[in-house]
C-alpha cells in the first residue's frame, strides 16, 4: 500500500479539473439544503422535527463525496495517474470545501432573504481555504509535499486558484438564482391568491348587492299586495306598480359612482316608503323633507336607501304599533347633512350594528369623499335611531 | 258559540291588504269557513285563538311581536288539555320568502302557503285542513267514549314546531362557546363565569342572569346567548328561559299537567313550556 502511495505524483493539470467540480458540488448541496430549508418552512410540521434537520447534513456530505468519487473516476478515464491517489485528493479538496461552506453559511448566513450577498465573500474563502487545506492533507495521506508544487511552479498553482474561484462563482451564481427564481414563483403564486381572492370577494360584494336590492321577501309581499289590489282597487294597483317600477328601475341601473340630484334622490326614496306604506298601512308614516335650494345638490345615487330600509325592516317591523321615519337635508357650513331618523323598537346596545347596508355606505363614502365623508349612527336607548351622513357639498 | 259543523278560522297577518285577499281567496275556496277574526301580530294571535278556539289558525311568519312560529308554541303552551276541551286548532303557515322555514315546512309535512296566495294551492290546503279537522272530529267522539284523552296528535305538532324553530333559528355558524357573563354593574364589569350560572331568563329588553348569589342583567338576548351555551349543561325549559341542568334538583307535575323545576341553590320554582316538557320524562 505505502508503495503505491509513494509513486503517485498528482500534477497541477490534473487537479485543476477536480478542483472546479467539487468546488461546483460543495455549493449546489449548500444551496439545495437551503431550498430545502426555505420549502420545509411553508410545512411548519416538518421543519419542528429535529431528526428531519440534521438528516439533510448528512446526505449532503455523502452527496458531496459522491460526487468527488464521480470527478475522481473521470479524472482516472482521462488522465494519466491512477484511481486512488485522485480520488484521496478529490475527497480531501471536495470535503474540506463542503465542510467549509455548509458550516460558514450556516454560522454567518442565518436569514438567506437579507445575508445572501455573504456569499460574495464566504465562497471565494471557503473555495481558498478549503483548497488548500485539501492539498495539504491529501498530500500528508499520500506522503508528497503539495507545499513542493506551490514553490515550484507557485504561478501555475495561483493560476489554477483563481480559475477554480471564477468557476465557483459562476456555479453560485447559478444556484442562487435558482432560489430567486423559486422566490419569484413562489411571489407569482402567492399574488395570483390574491388576484382571486379579491375577485371572489368582489363577486360576493356584487351578489350581495343585488341581494339586498332585491330583498326577495320585500319583492313578494309586495306582489302580493299588488294581486290583492288589482281585484279591489285597480287604480291604486296602478299607482303601487309604478311605484315598484321607478324603484326597481333605479336599483338596477343605478351605479355606485354617479351623483344625481337630491331631488331625484328623494322621489326614489319615495317610491320605497309608498310601496311599504300599502304593505304596512297605518303602521308607516313618513316625512321627508328638504330646503328647497339644496334640490340640486348632488348625492351619490341611492346612498340612503339601506339606511331608509334599515329604518324599516329593523326599527318598525318588529313594532307592533309601527312608528315614522324622518328624511330630511341640510347645509352645515360647506358640507351636505342628510339625516335617516326613525322612532322603531332601537337598538338594545348603543353601539353602531355591523350590518352590510351600513358598511355599503361607509364604503361609498370613504371612496367618493375620503375622510370628509363621514357616517355617524346615533341609537338612542328609548328606541330612536338616528343615521346622520355627512360629505362636502359641490354645487352642480 | 260554534254551530255544530261549522269551521272556524282565525287570521293573523301584519300586513292588512294581505289579509282582507286571504279571507276573500277563503270566502271563493271554502265558503263554509267563518273567519272568525283578524289579527296584525304574534301576541294578538295567540289571545284570539285562546279566546275564539278556532278550528285553523293561518299564521304568518315574519309579524310585529312573536313571529308566527313562537306564536303557535306559545299558543301549545297555553291550550288547555282537558279531554272535554276543543282540539288544537289546525295550523297553515303563510310566508312571502323563507329559505330556511319553508325547506323545514316541507321536512316535517306542515302545511304553508306562500305569497301571493294562488287559488289553485290555497284549494289543496283548504282540502287538507279538511280532512285533518275530520279526523280530529273522530278522535274526538272515540275520547269521550274512552274517557281518556288522546295526546297523540297534539305531540306530534309539538315535535314538528320544535323542529320548525330549531331549522329556522340556525341561519347562522354557532359561535364560540361562552366562557363568562360580562355584565356592567354602574361603571365596573363583573365576570361571572358560566358554569356559576342557575338560569337565565329572558325580560323585556334585558336577559337575567341568576347565580346561586346574585342577578345581573345583560343586553345580549337569549337567541344570541343560546347557542353560545352548551347544549348538554344548558336547556331551553320555556321561550323565556335556559337552565343549568346541574342546578335541576326535581321536576313535579301540577294538577293541570304543567311541570315545574325546583332548583338546588334557588328558592323560585321554574315553568316548563309544552314545547320543551319532552326532555323530563322518567326513563
Amino acid at each position: 500500500m505505502k508503495v503505491v502511495l509513494g509513486c503517485v505524483w498528482i500534477g497541477p493539470r490534473q487537479k485543476s479539473k477536480p478542483l472546479l467540480l467539487t468546488t461546483g458540488a460543495g455549493i449546489s448541496h449548500l444551496v439545495r439544503s437551503r431550498l430545502s430549508q426555505i420549502f420545509c418552512c411553508a410545512h411548519p410540521a416538518r421543519h419542528n422535527q429535529a431528526a428531519m434537520r440534521s438528516f439533510p447534513t448528512f446526505q449532503r456530505g455523502l452527496q458531496a463525496a459522491a460526487f468527488n468519487t464521480a470527478i475522481a473516476l473521470g479524472i482516472t478515464a482521462f488522465g494519466e495517474h491512477d484511481f486512488f491517489s485522485n480520488l484521496v485528493y478529490s475527497q480531501c479538496i471536495g470535503l474540506s470545501i463542503w465542510l467549509l461552506i455548509d458550516v460558514g453559511q450556516y454560522k454567518l448566513i442565518p436569514d438567506y432573504t437579507t445575508q445572501w450577498r455573504r456569499l460574495f465573500w464566504l465562497v471565494p474563502l471557503c473555495v481558498v481555504m478549503g483548497y488548500l487545506a485539501g492539498t495539504g492533507l491529501a498530500g500528508k495521506l499520500l506522503a508528497h509535499s503539495g507545499y513542493d508544487y506551490w514553490v515550484k511552479q507557485p504561478q501555475k498553482a495561483l493560476g489554477f486558484l483563481l480559475v477554480s474561484l471564477a468557476a465557483g462563482g459562476v456555479i453560485t451564481y447559478f444556484f442562487f438564482s435558482r432560489l430567486q427564481l423559486a422566490k419569484a414563483r413562489e411571489e407569482m403564486a402567492r399574488t395570483q391568491t390574491q388576484a382571486e381572492t379579491a375577485q371572489r370577494q368582489a363577486a360576493e360584494f356584487q351578489l350581495k348587492l343585488l341581494q339586498s336590492q332585491l330583498e326577495p321577501h320585500m319583492l313578494f309581499n309586495t306582489l302580493a299586495n299588488l294581486r290583492a289590489l288589482i281585484a279591489h282597487n285597480p287604480e291604486q294597483a296602478q299607482h303601487m306598480l309604478d311605484h315598484m317600477v321607478a324603484y326597481l328601475r333605479a336599483t338596477l341601473s343605478s351605479s355606485r359612482t354617479t351623483l344625481h340630484p337630491l331631488q331625484t334622490e328623494f322621489d326614489r326614496l319615495r317610491d320605497y316608503f309608498e310601496l311599504m306604506a300599502v304593505r304596512m298601512g297605518s303602521r308607516l308614516r313618513y316625512v321627508l323633507e328638504m330646503p328647497p335650494e339644496l334640490a340640486n345638490a348632488p348625492v351619490p345615487a341611492l346612498l340612503l336607501q339601506p339606511l331608509v330600509e334599515n329604518a324599516i325592516q329593523h326599527g318598525l317591523e318588529s313594532k307592533i304599533e309601527g312608528g315614522s321615519v324622518t328624511v330630511n337635508a341640510r347645509l352645515e357650513g360647506s358640507n351636505l347633512v342628510l339625516e335617516v331618523h326613525d322612532t322603531g323598537v332601537g337598538l338594545p346596545e348603543a353601539e353602531c350594528p355591523a350590518g352590510f347596508g351600513l358598511a355599503q355606505v361607509r364604503d361609498r363614502l370613504s371612496t367618493l369623499y375620503g375622510p370628509l365623508g363621514t357616517l355617524e349612527f346615533i341609537a338612542a336607548c328609548a328606541g330612536n335611531t338616528r343615521v346622520r351622513v355627512t360629505f362636502p357639498y359641490k354645487k352642480s | 258559540m260554534n254551530l255544530p259543523n261549522t269551521p272556524t278560522a282565525v287570521i293573523a297577518e301584519d300586513e292588512p291588504l294581505l289579509a282582507a285577499a286571504l279571507r276573500s281567496e277563503l270566502a271563493q275556496a271554502w265558503p263554509e269557513l267563518r273567519i272568525l277574526a283578524s289579527v296584525g301580530d304574534g301576541r294578538s294571535a295567540v289571545a284570539q285563538a285562546l279566546a275564539l278556539q278556532p278550528d285553523v289558525l293561518f299564521l304568518d311568519i315574519r309579524m310585529p311581536g312573536l313571529s308566527g312560529l313562537e306564536a303557535a308554541a306559545e299558543l301549545m303552551d297555553a291550550w288547555p288539555t282537558a279531554a272535554t276541551n276543543p282540539a288544537f286548532p289546525t295550523l297553515v303557515f303563510v310566508t312571502a320568502y323563507d329559505q330556511y322555514a319553508v325547506q323545514a315546512f316541507d321536512a316535517q309535512a306542515v302545511d304553508y302557503l306562500l305569497k301571493p296566495v294562488q287559488p289553485e294551492r290555497l284549494k289543496k290546503t283548504v282540502a287538507k285542513v279538511q280532512l285533518a279537522i275530520a279526523a280530529q272530529a273522530q278522535k274526538a267522539i272515540n275520547t269521550i267514549a274512552n274517557q281518556t284523552p288522546d295526546t297523540q296528535p297534539l305531540e306530534t305538532t309539538l315535535a314538528q314546531l320544535r323542529h320548525l324553530l330549531a331549522a329556522t333559528g340556525s341561519g347562522r355558524a354557532a359561535p364560540a362557546p361562552l366562557q363568562y357573563i360580562q355584565a356592567s354593574l354602574g361603571s365596573t364589569i363583573h365576570l361571572l363565569p358560566v358554569s356559576d350560572v342557575v338560569y337565565f331568563e329572558a325580560a323585556d329588553k334585558y336577559v337575567r342572569v341568576l347565580t346561586a348569589e346574585r342577578e345581573v342583567l345583560i343586553r345580549t338576548p337569549l337567541k344570541e346567548l343560546l347557542p353560545q351555551l352548551d347544549a348538554n349543561t344548558f336547556w331551553q325549559i320555556h321561550r323565556s328561559t335556559v337552565v343549568n341542568t346541574r342546578c335541576i334538583n326535581h321536576v313535579t307535575r301540577d294538577e293541570v299537567g304543567k311541570l315545574w323545576l325546583q332548583l338546588h341553590s334557588r328558592p323560585e320554582r321554574l315553568a316548563v313550556s309544552r314545547l320543551y316538557a319532552y326532555l323530563f320524562r322518567a326513563m
